[in-house]
């Protein structure tokens, strides 16, 4: 592997430095994804920038009505985390859904988010959450909804030059019920297909696995929306998908799973198997 | 336009097994090529290469990392341990002596990442039972033992009130007990 390396102290020196050199510089936080990757040849870097001990990117904060964590925040402390446990449970769970404890000790969310994988753990909670990411950079701030961050495998909106610096997301006062079912083979942990369900005023479905990106489960939003059981609505998660051949299951699996692990985690969150007005 | 800031050699200095070592490393050798070739400690294993055995597992500020993933600069300035510096005062610690006792290694060739990462849950959760245990050596592939007797040694130090009762910490660090809400059985 060759490149340079270059720790960053503090978020503006690591912001200084990507906006001066877009495009040369290569944020580098866990390090999980991005060092296997330039081991294997799968991608280059100029320069390294080491933003993980950066103080100001690693954090998880009650600000009310949402949750900030910073980009930095290992897998591990989200897992740990008391006030996730207490306010974001879903969220707490999804990150210690991920790979093994040595992945979740070095690996952050910031990396996870950024690296589009549509298999990760923390990608479908923040889909199924309604997170928001902030990015900063060239052109200051932004905040953006994650839904439409990623583009494609691998490919998100970060701007060259920009960094993603925190994630947000809202914590109602008492948490709404969840499930999540991720299904996937034992020793290499990323799911084949995972679902998130999430109760609400309008419940969120969101889906890994099943497409270039993670993605919401629309038709068995809408379905639910109408009133419509566990059952049909978890027939349609598949709806509008394009999940891969690939080697961890064939596309027609993975439809299959997502229709059965929608089911099961709809019901696990209360929606009834045959839902209104239908008979049983 | 200037250059960027970087280094493709730099100095590392690490406190591994208790004592300072400086080094001059390339910017991209590992914390395992660093340990093993720089600096003679081969207890880390090179197994895969690709973070998936775990037998090149290593302590971090003494949490379990995979070594072959980590960069000898990501660890500048922190605590190293290695399973050379696990004994103290030539008495194997707690974890080395229950795989002893319960016949946990054949081979031997995963047992140093094996125990480093057995030390890690135990003090993430000294109270592990069977699930958190095997959850918690997911990370550590084992080709001879068919993982039972690792299990049993695990279990047993955990039994004892954690792999050195001093250390207490992060109980809630249940990556595990969360591992059994998502799991389908
Ligand atoms: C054996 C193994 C098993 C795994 N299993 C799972 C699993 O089950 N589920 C799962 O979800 N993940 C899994 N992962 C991936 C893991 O979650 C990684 O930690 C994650 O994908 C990347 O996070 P990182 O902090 O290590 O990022 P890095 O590897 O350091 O970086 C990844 C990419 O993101 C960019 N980047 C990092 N931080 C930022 C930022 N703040 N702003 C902009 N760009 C940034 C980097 O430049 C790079 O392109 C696994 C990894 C391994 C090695
Ligand atoms: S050598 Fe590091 S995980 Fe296999
Ligand atoms: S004892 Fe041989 S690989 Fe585990």
């Amino acid at each position: 592997m060759s490149f340079a390396y270059h720790r960053a102290e503090s978020l503006a020196e690591a912001l200084a430095v990507l906006a001066e050199h877009p495009g040369r510089v290569t944020p580098l936080a866990g390090g999980q994804s991005l060092l296997p990757d330039l081991r294997a040849g799968r991608t280059r870097a100029e320069v390294l920038l080491d933003i993980g001990r950066v103080p100001e990117l690693s954090f998880v904060e009650d600000r009310g009505d949402h949750i900030a964590i910073g980009a930095a925040t290992r897998h591990h402390e989200l897992a740990a985390s008391g006030l996730l446990a207490a306010r974001l449970p879903a969220l707490r769970a999804a990150a210690a859904a991920i790979g093994d404890p040595q992945v979740r000790h070095m690996g952050t969310i910031g990396g996870s988010l950024a690296y589009a994988d549509p298999a990760a753990d923390l990608a479908v909670a923040a889909l199924a959450l309604d997170a928001r990411v902030v990015l900063d950079g060239p052109g200051g701030r932004r905040v953006l909804p994650f839904e439409g961050f990623a583009r494609a495998r691998g490919s998100t909106v970060i701007a060259p030059g920009e960094l993603l610096v925190e994630v947000r997301v809202p914590a109602p006062a008492v948490p709404a019920a969840w499930s999540y079912r991720k299904f996937s083979r034992d020793a290499l942990e990323w799911a084949v297909v995972a679902v998130l369900a999430v109760a609400g005023e309008t419940t969120r479905v969101a889906l890994s696995g099943m497409g270039p990106t993670v993605v919401r489960a629309g038709e068995t939003e809408a379905a639910l929306a109408r009133g419509d059981g566990a059952e049909a609505s978890a027939a349609l998660a598949d709806a509008g998908t394009a999940p891969p051949d690939d080697v961890r299951a064939s596309g027609g699996y993975r439809r299959h799973l997502a229709r059965v692990l929608t089911r099961r985690a709809l019901e696990e969150i209360g929606v009834e198997t045959a839902g209104r007005g239908v008979a049983p | 336009m200037s250059e960027p800031p970087g280094r493709t050699r730099l100095t590392v200095t690490l406190t591994v097994n208790g004592s300072r070592q400086v080094a001059d490393v390339e910017a991209g050798t590992t914390l395992l090529g660093h340990l093993r070739d720089g600096l003679g400690l081969t207890a880390a294993n090179h197994g895969c290469d690709t973070t998936s055995c775990g037998a090149c597992t290593v302590l971090l500020d003494g949490r379990s990392v995979k070594s072959c993933t980590v960069l000898a600069a990501q660890a500048d300035g922190r605590e190293v341990v290695t399973a050379e510096g696990l004994a103290a005062d030539d008495r194997p610690h707690p974890v080395q002596e229950s795989f002893r006792e319960h016949h946990a290694l054949q081979c031997g060739y995963c047992t140093p990442g094996m125990v480093l990462a057995a030390v890690s849950l135990l003090r993430e959760q000294p109270d592990a039972g069977e699930r958190e245990v095997r959850c918690g050596l997911r990370g550590n592939l084992c080709r001879c033992t068919g993982y039972h007797n690792i299990i049993r040694a695990v279990l047993a130090v955990a039994a004892r009130g954690g792999p050195d009762s001093a250390v207490k910490g992060d109980r809630d660090a249940d990556g595990l007990r969360a591992g059994s809400e998502h799991r389908l059985s």
